[in-house]
């Protein structure tokens, strides 16, 4: 308050506003581990073949833009399964179940395609609330257990990636209208169970990208201007506080779990219904008893997009970006599995994000501000060092 | 020019946007004791980290027995006889007395650890200075007090000439601080220099020599404290006139808010009950409060009372209406109102703003919410009148984040947020500590004012000073049980401390 009627102060004040948001901070440090990661990766790619290097490198950094659509296609099922992990980070909990609950998004919406004989315009919309219904069951069960037995997310969710991932191989394996055993792979897909293509030539991209912005919009507004999404935050940051003031922790632990299931579920089938560019085809899944990456790749997402759901729709395309990019590096000899070392690398740096924020703080700061730190330090309220 | 062993002069600790301290000089003479008085957060305890090496000044010299020397860490500090007990001990729970003394500079013959030696010298110490430990106790089994000796002990062993006592009557009971504030005379007597950190007025007078007084990271000035009276030493710490004594009006004692009948609480650490068989009530317009040492159930009491633990058995009843079974949020709507213990891990979610943690308790109610959604401009102008009425004090108002704002502000914002809801009854657990003299007469006016208005006020104090002075009437607890009702105006704190220490009780009849 005191800041106010120091005109001396009024410029750090409005800079420091800025840079103490923690929209900027998260963009800064997400920005600075991008940077870190990249280096790294040119470095890795320097070491491993010198002379294509540079060419390979603008294939990684640059290559995405010329396959924009692609770009968006393999954006999508990541972003949704990043909302889930993001989401229920939010209230405290490691969802690392992604991947099982996607799993079973994608059979409830293969079951939906296949067996029910639905009018086209909404065979394709039924089939996705299916695996909405499909993720949201796999992410309640761990939420029960949590909530009602205090078993720990992590374990029941990881465990749920297998039973997911074995209970769909054996579903699909057992229905021979869902299953080819002469492909070892699901049927095509009927086509008015895809979802509407958005007409990008030689690419898959579909309404599955707009719906997964919408949806990252509406969870953004829910968590910043709902009662629920103040509880949700609240009981992230502190549980205890979150009790004291009678919010409902096991109703809302439940709740979280299972939307952030049923977006991973949404993830799935949004994955398997894709349309194919090639006319008469679709998405198949083989199911060989690998747990779906797409899950863990969400867990990528969300962190770089520091959990914030506008954050991850930029972080999941630009993974996805890279990644259509890591793939043509190939065109000059080096190996597609370069990139998911960068990626890593990345990942490694934004979960520094706190050493970051206050490196790249420190920056702003010096430079400039340097004559208005001492300003600053008439402010009452920073409590004494212990 | 006098002799001082330390001199610390002109020291400048900066902290990124803040001076804790500027431009500090105080000096120690051999064989006093030296109190060090401020707020918090005026740069007492930076200053001591300094001196003890935990921290590096950016200006200003440290002379230890006229020489000017560089203490980098504790290590350098301990070599210098420069030996400090923490305000939160650091001794190992599951060694011995005697384990805990020695850790460090452990004895050796012929490889081997030599205890013998350091028992003879350790027992000469404890009688030399009447500092009554047994060697042989495990730290988990003895008292507060006698760890505290346990840690001052520590110092002697190590030939310590320096001795920095950090607030370090926090923590004891009435006996125990006359015990302590004794050692230190002694000890002073024996040539030992002693640097008291401390905010409460009545141990300075009673013990030390001189005084430095900070504000605000400055220093205000060094009195002899035998020159001075409290009055003027809190106006020097504060900056303006503090009253000492509470005005509180008489008031007639209305119905019965709050009935407890016959609660009891399992403990979460051992097998018994941490409360046993409580009952009592609290009337509109009375402020009850339960006095003891910490540790003896009231923490549980108060879990169980606002709902964040179950109890075992009995009955709770607030307004009129069964609360046993209720959750806190009913509780809260039938007119509980709760300051909690620690204002950290229950009263605030330090990561949201002011304005978000001023509706934690109300963000559901219609005011603040349609449908679900949060109505933020009401939600900010609430919290615009909640600011100006209670004083909440922080550098961006209502969007200030929590955590940046000082302990006595975080404090006001919590007693803004439970006062001004609607409620019949006040539990208030220690709202004071932590807090200095300036936060301390606020929050004294406030629970009155409560009072005054025809509302319950129950408190839980550990500081004699706050039970004798804001009550209307004292329960005592002891172990888990109420062992007796006092009236403020007719007991003393002797007779206070002899209760809370279990020497004395009221026969359970009378204590019903």
């Amino acid at each position: 308050m005191q800041n106010r009627n120091d005109p001396n102060s009024k410029f750090s004040f409005s800079i420091q506003s800025i840079t103490h948001s923690k929209g900027f901070s998260a963009l800064g440090a997400a920005l600075m581990a991008i940077i870190l990661g990249l280096i790294f990766g040119f470095i890795v790619m320097l070491v491993s073949a010198p002379d294509n290097a540079i060419s390979g490198f603008s294939y990684v950094v640059f290559g995405g833009l010329s396959r924009i659509g692609d770009v968006f296609y393999f954006a999508t099922p990541i972003l949704m399964t990043g909302l889930a992990v993001g989401f229920a980070f939010k209230m405290g909990l490691f969802n690392i179940g992604a991947s099982g609950q996607y799993t079973m998004g994608m059979y409830f919406a293969l079951y939906v395609s296949f067996m029910w004989d639905l009018p086209g315009g909404v065979h394709w919309i039924a089939a996705i609330v299916a695996g909405a219904l499909g993720g949201m069951l796999f992410g309640l069960i761990p939420g029960i257990f949590k909530a009602l037995l205090n078993v720990n997310e992590v374990i029941t969710s990881i465990m749920f990636n297998y039973i997911g991932m074995y209970l769909v191989d054996m579903l699909i394996q057992g229905n021979a209208i869902m299953y080819s055993s002469t492909t070892t792979r699901t049927r095509y897909i009927p086509i008015d169970a895809q979802i509407p293509s958005l007409g990008i030539a030689g690419s898959n991209v579909n309404l599955g990208i707009i719906l997964a912005v919408l949806i990252g919009i509406i969870l953004f507004i829910v968590l910043q201007k709902t009662t629920f999404g103040y509880e949700l935050k609240a009981t992230g940051f502190n549980k205890y506080a979150s009790d004291y003031a009678g919010m409902q922790g096991k109703r809302n632990i439940i709740l979280t779990m299972a939307i952030a299931g049923g977006l991973a579920g949404i993830g799935g089938a949004f994955a398997i219904l894709a349309p194919s560019a090639i006319p008469g085809s679709s998405m198949t899944y083989e199911p060989i008893n690998i747990i779906a990456a797409n899950g863990f790749n969400g867990i990528a997402v969300a962190l770089l997009g520091h959990s914030h759901p506008i954050g991850i729709i930029f972080s999941s395309i630009f993974i996805s970006h890279i990644q259509r990019g890591g793939t043509l590096t190939s065109l000059v000899g080096y190996k597609p599995e370069i990139i998911d070392v960068v990626i890593a690398v990345i990942i490694y740096f934004s979960a520094f994000a706190i050493i970051m924020n206050n490196a790249l703080a420190k920056f702003v700061k010096t430079r400039l501000l340097k004559k208005n730190v001492v300003s600053d330090a008439s402010d009452p309220d920073i409590k004494e060092a212990e | 020019m006098e002799n001082y062993i330390v001199e610390m002069k002109n020291i400048t600790k900066e902290f990124p946007g803040i001076i804790a301290n500027d431009n500090i000089t105080l000096n120690l003479k051999k064989g006093e004791v030296h109190a060090l008085l401020g707020e918090n957060g005026a740069g007492k305890s930076t200053l001591m980290s300094v001196l003890f090496g935990l921290y590096k000044a950016e200006k200003g010299e440290i002379r230890i027995h006229g020489e000017a020397v560089n203490i980098n860490n504790p290590n350098d500090a301990n070599a210098m006889g420069i030996g400090m007990v923490h305000q939160h001990f650091k001794l190992v729970e599951v060694f011995t007395v005697l384990e805990n003394i020695i850790l460090g500079v452990e004895p050796i013959s012929k490889g081997f650890l030599d205890k013998s030696q350091a028992r003879d010298k350790i027992i000469e110490l404890s009688e030399r200075y009447g500092l009554k430990v047994d060697p042989d106790s495990l730290i988990e089994d003895i008292s507060v007090g006698m760890q505290q000796r346990v840690e001052i002990i520590k110092m002697l062993y190590r030939e310590n000439e320096i001795l920095i006592f950090d607030e370090p009557t926090a923590v004891l009971t009435p006996q125990e601080i006359k015990d302590l504030l004794q050692i230190m005379r002694g000890l002073a007597e024996e040539g030992k220099s002693i640097l008291f950190i401390t905010h409460k007025l009545n141990e300075i007078v009673a013990v030390a020599d001189r005084c430095t007084v900070l504000r605000k990271g400055q220093c205000v000035g060094t009195v002899d404290v035998k020159d001075t009276t409290k009055e003027e030493l809190s106006k020097m710490m504060v900056g303006r006139d503090i009253s000492f004594s509470i005005e509180k009006g008489k008031r007639e004692s209305g119905d019965v808010v709050l009935s407890v009948r016959n609660v009891t609480v399992a403990s979460k650490i051992h097998k018994n009950n941490a409360v046993k068989n409580v009952s009592f009530d609290v009337r509109a317009g009375e402020i009850v409060c339960l006095a003891g040492i910490d540790g003896n159930g009231q923490t549980e009491f108060v879990s169980a009372l606002t709902g964040l633990e179950k109890i075992n058995d009995g009955t709770m009843h607030l307004c009129g209406q069964d609360i046993t079974k209720a959750s806190i949020r009913q509780r809260s709507i039938i007119g509980m109102s709760h300051i909690p213990e620690d204002r950290h891990k229950h009263g605030l979610i330090l990561d949201y703003t002011l304005e978000e943690n001023l509706i934690l308790q109300r963000y559901w109610q219609p005011d603040f919410q349609k449908n679900g959604f949060i109505r933020f401009n009401e939600v900010r102008h609430y919290a615009e009148n909640l600011i100006e009425k209670y004083d909440v004090r922080s550098s961006q108002g209502p969007v200030s984040i929590v955590r940046s704002m000082s302990g006595g502000n975080q404090q006001k914002a919590i007693i803004a947020r439970e006062i001004d809801k609607k409620h019949e009854l006040l539990v208030a657990v220690q709202p004071t500590r932590g807090l200095d003299v300036g936060a301390i007469e606020y929050v004294h006016k406030q629970l009155v004012d409560r009072r005054d208005a025809g509302k319950a006020v129950f408190l839980v104090s550990l500081e004699l000073e706050e039970v004798m002075n804001v009550s209307d009437r004292i329960l005592v607890i002891y172990e888990g049980e109420i062992v007796g009702e006092l009236d403020p105006k007719e007991t003393n704190m002797q007779e206070l401390g002899l209760y809370m220490s279990g020497a004395k009780r009221n026969t359970d009849k009378e204590a019903q």
